[in-house]
């Protein structure tokens, strides 16, 4: 169990407490329940949850699967910086959430499913994993004309490439480019 | 083409009618019998109509599920009715990390979540009761209070003198209606089970089974605490209807409209609660269960003979096992246990062997805890040989699945697979070399199309030499034209591009060494599909596809594009089995 990322399996509990909070808030509500105002807390903090926990986190490891048009909510996400990348934050803020639904009966099991994740989350930072988004990759662009190299600009004979550098390489021991220099002169002597 | 859909489809929309059917149909009859129903008359006042009966027969419904379920899980085991299994679809997905290979899927558990949308009210019924519930409660609380009057108001009193019994579960005014959530069996095991399925839920998501296999399987047992909570679920008797022996003596038609007469003319109504009934729906599944436990821990005691293991490159391990009476098909899987790893976890592998072997094989990659612990076990990657009496040992159960014995059907099959789906093909492919090649027996099956698309190859190599042994045994035997595959690499950089070029004119293809050559980028579906329908201008030709759904889409798409309207013409028949 020692690879387990929990903060996934936290980010899915989270995801589904606060989808209960909030159908069990709109039943209180509707229902007109006694203290059916607990109900109408419970629908805005599920609501704040639902869209907190929307955006999946990066795995350290793998790939990740993005949730359907989370990229907008990653921005907003995003842009609290240390307050949503740090999972104690989170696990407090999701405990501090559910107690006042635990108040109502409708939303009882809201708060259970929420403190469960909450649990899961203060694992995961135990464990030293935070929230980082899922960024698309960048486009790479294609280089107009990068692979056309540079024609040679020496006539034949010449030597291979690699020796055909600048004289700033020279330093580095390269052998220099240039026409072949003869160590004695030589004739174009025909027999 | 939508003709072709309903039939390829027809078995499991027959299922998922006829599942449907059931429950609408305890669905209404409950409803009516809690409606209409003498005894629970005046529990109907308190409730007010609609809300008892809803949670009450959704109650059935909820059984039902449960029974349903477990029949499917036992069945797809393969163990009975090999009929129904296929017929269930089973959606078993592979697992990745990445783009490793696969040779792991989840087991028969899945089956029963019933990855098909029309499965998915497994939420749906409880949500339904547990608000029923909430509304229930809150009314039984409200006709407590000193706003109630007349018939409900006289119905919650009973109950407060010695002699009578009581209709409305909730005693006081006073009582905050979670203490007496808290303090009933029903509300307790209620609140219980609730949370055992949404944990189980939230831990099975695809997601999260494939970052962590191991929590998925520990939090599914959680079902224990959700069956013995079910069946006691009831055991409270908080709904209450009145009792045969009362109704004879008290009129309901006319004393419910007279109130100043019940202690004249009309006795005390007396009320008892109503038997809990869960157990009886919920006792089939888990004896079912229980037998398949059994069957396991026999199969844990029956011997496995470890006869090869081969370090493949890039951490690829090739178990070769046998074990008595083993019987399998191709497409299949087993579960595998090793005590000196874990003696709790079984994890489930795709065999990659023919059933004509006389062994069985899987292949296993180091992808998570477990697999790592067993290739170290097993000397992979630069470890020591290991000596064959010091081998750990292994115990292993199944096969389990659908059977991939289509193939054979069909006089053109093609056969497509997509990165971690290449796992089963390795079993099918040898499966029909066996059969159609070197047996002397007729094969219907003469012509095989086989696909492979994948971005590594690296880690698939222990394929790619199966292909090239294929290659040179069916040239041998003089088939050199049964099989043809065609390989797709879509990850290439621009390196490899210049190297391909470089080799171009040789033979045997430079990456794989195989004598087809390997294409590089996606293929062109359409292209293909118009070679093979031109190749065979009057066949049925079967396309059976293992990965993603995205390309399963595709597929199907080019299968009813591509079938020719004439009868006599050639036909495609996707099989949408992911096995």
């Amino acid at each position: 169990m020692g690879q387990i990322e929990w903060a996934m399996w936290a980010n899915e509990q989270a995801l589904a407490s606060g989808l209960i909070l909030i159908t069990g808030g709109i039943v209180a509500t509707a229902g007109q329940f006694t203290q059916w105002y607990l109900g109408a807390y419970s629908i805005a903090a599920g609501v704040l949850v639902c869209l907190l926990e929307y955006p999946r986190g990066k795995r350290t490891k793998g790939s990740t699967m993005e949730r359907c048009g989370q990229k907008y909510l990653t921005r907003v996400v995003k842009l609290f910086g240390p307050l949503t990348r740090n999972y104690y934050i989170r696990a407090f803020l999701h405990l501090g959430l559910a107690v006042p639904a635990g108040f109502l009966l409708a939303t009882i099991l809201g708060t259970a499913c929420l403190a469960i994740a909450s649990g899961i989350y203060l694992l995961a930072a135990i464990r030293g994993e935070q929230w980082s988004p899922i960024e698309p990759k960048p486009k790479e662009r294609p280089q107009i004309g990068g692979t056309i190299k540079q024609p040679p600009s020496n006539p034949p004979p010449r030597p291979p490439a690699e020796a055909r550098k600048k004289p700033s390489e020279e330093a580095a021991g390269i052998p220099t480019g240039g026409p072949q220099e003869n160590p004695m002169p030589v004739n174009d002597e025909v027999v | 083409m939508m003709g072709c859909w309903v039939l390829n489809e027809s078995l499991s929309i027959v299922l998922v009618l006829s599942w449907l059917g059931v429950n609408l149909y305890l669905f209404i009859d409950t409803f009516y019998w809690y409606e209409e129903e003498e005894s629970f008359l005046y529990t109907r006042v308190i409730l007010g109509c609609f809300r008892g009966p809803w949670r009450r027969q959704l109650d059935k419904n909820l059984k039902f599920h449960k029974l349903v379920a477990y029949g499917i899980v036992i069945n797809a085991k393969g163990e009975w009715k090999k009929g129904m299994s296929r017929g269930v679809r089973v959606r078993d997905k592979m697992q990745t990390e990445d783009s490793h290979p696969p040779t792991k899927k989840t087991p028969k558990i899945m089956i029963s979540h019933q990855s098909s949308e029309l499965f998915d009210s497994k939420l749906e019924t409880p949500t339904i009761h547990i608000v029923a519930h909430l509304f229930n409660l809150e009314h039984y609380h409200w006709s407590q209070s000193p706003e109630a009057e007349g018939l409900v108001a006289a119905l919650s009193k009973l109950g407060d003198t010695p002699n009578e019994t009581y209709l409305n579960p909730i005693r006081t005014f006073h009582t905050n209606t979670i203490a007496e959530l808290l303090t009933t069996i029903a509300g307790i095991t209620g609140l219980l089970i609730s949370l055992a399925l949404i944990l189980i839920m939230t831990s099975s998501t695809e997601f999260i089974r494939q970052v962590s296999y191991e929590l998925f399987w520990y939090t599914h047992h959680v079902f224990i605490i959700f069956f013995i909570g079910l069946a006691i679920h009831g055991a409270g008797r908080i709904v209450r209807g009145q009792t045969p022996e009362s109704l004879l003596l008290h009129n309901i038609t006319f004393c419910r409209d007279h109130l100043e007469e019940w202690q004249a003319q009309c006795p005390v109504p007396q009320f008892s609660g109503k038997e809990p009934s869960a157990w009886k729906w919920v006792l089939g599944p888990m004896v079912l269960y229980a037998c398949e436990r059994i069957i396991r821990f026999w199969r844990f005691q029956q011997e496995v003979i470890i006869t090869k293991v081969v370090s493949h490159p890039s951490g690829v391990l090739e178990l070769c096992m046998k074990k008595r009476d083993f019987k399998m098909a191709p497409g299949q899987y087993v579960l595998i246990q090793c005590p000196s790893i874990s003696t709790l976890e079984w994890h489930p592998f795709t065999l990659t062997s023919a059933p004509q072997e006389d062994f069985f094989s899987v292949h296993i990659r180091a992808a998570g805890d477990w697999t790592e612990a067993l290739c170290k076990a097993f000397g992979v990657e630069g470890q020591p040989l290991k000596e064959p009496w010091s081998l750990p040992r292994l115990a292993v159960d199944g096969p389990f699945g659908a059977a991939l014995t289509d193939v054979f059907h069909y006089p053109v099959s093609m056969c497509i697979a997509a990165g971690i789906g290449v796992t089963p093909f390795a079993a099918l492919l040898k499966s029909i070399w066996y059969q159609c090649c070197e047996a002397q027996t007729q094969c219907k099956l003469n012509k095989v199309y086989f696909y492979w698309i994948c971005r590594d190859p690296g880690a698939f190599e222990w394929f790619a030499d199966l292909l090239l042994s294929l290659e040179t045994k069916m040239s041998e035997q003089g088939q050199a034209h049964f099989l043809s595959y065609h390989i797709f690499l879509t990850g290439w950089d621009e390196n490899q591009a210049f190297h391909i070029a470089l080799h171009w004119d040789e033979n045997a293809d430079v990456i794989t060494g195989l004598r087809q050559k390997t294409f590089y980028g996606r293929p062109n579906w359409n292209h293909e599909f118009q070679q093979v329908a031109f190749s065979h201008p009057s066949s049925n030709i079967g396309v059976f596809f293992c990965g993603p759904k995205a390309l399963s889409k595709i597929l199907q798409r080019m299968c009813r594009v591509y079938s020719s309207a004439d009868p006599r013409g050639v036909h495609f028949y996707y099989n949408r089995e992911s096995f």
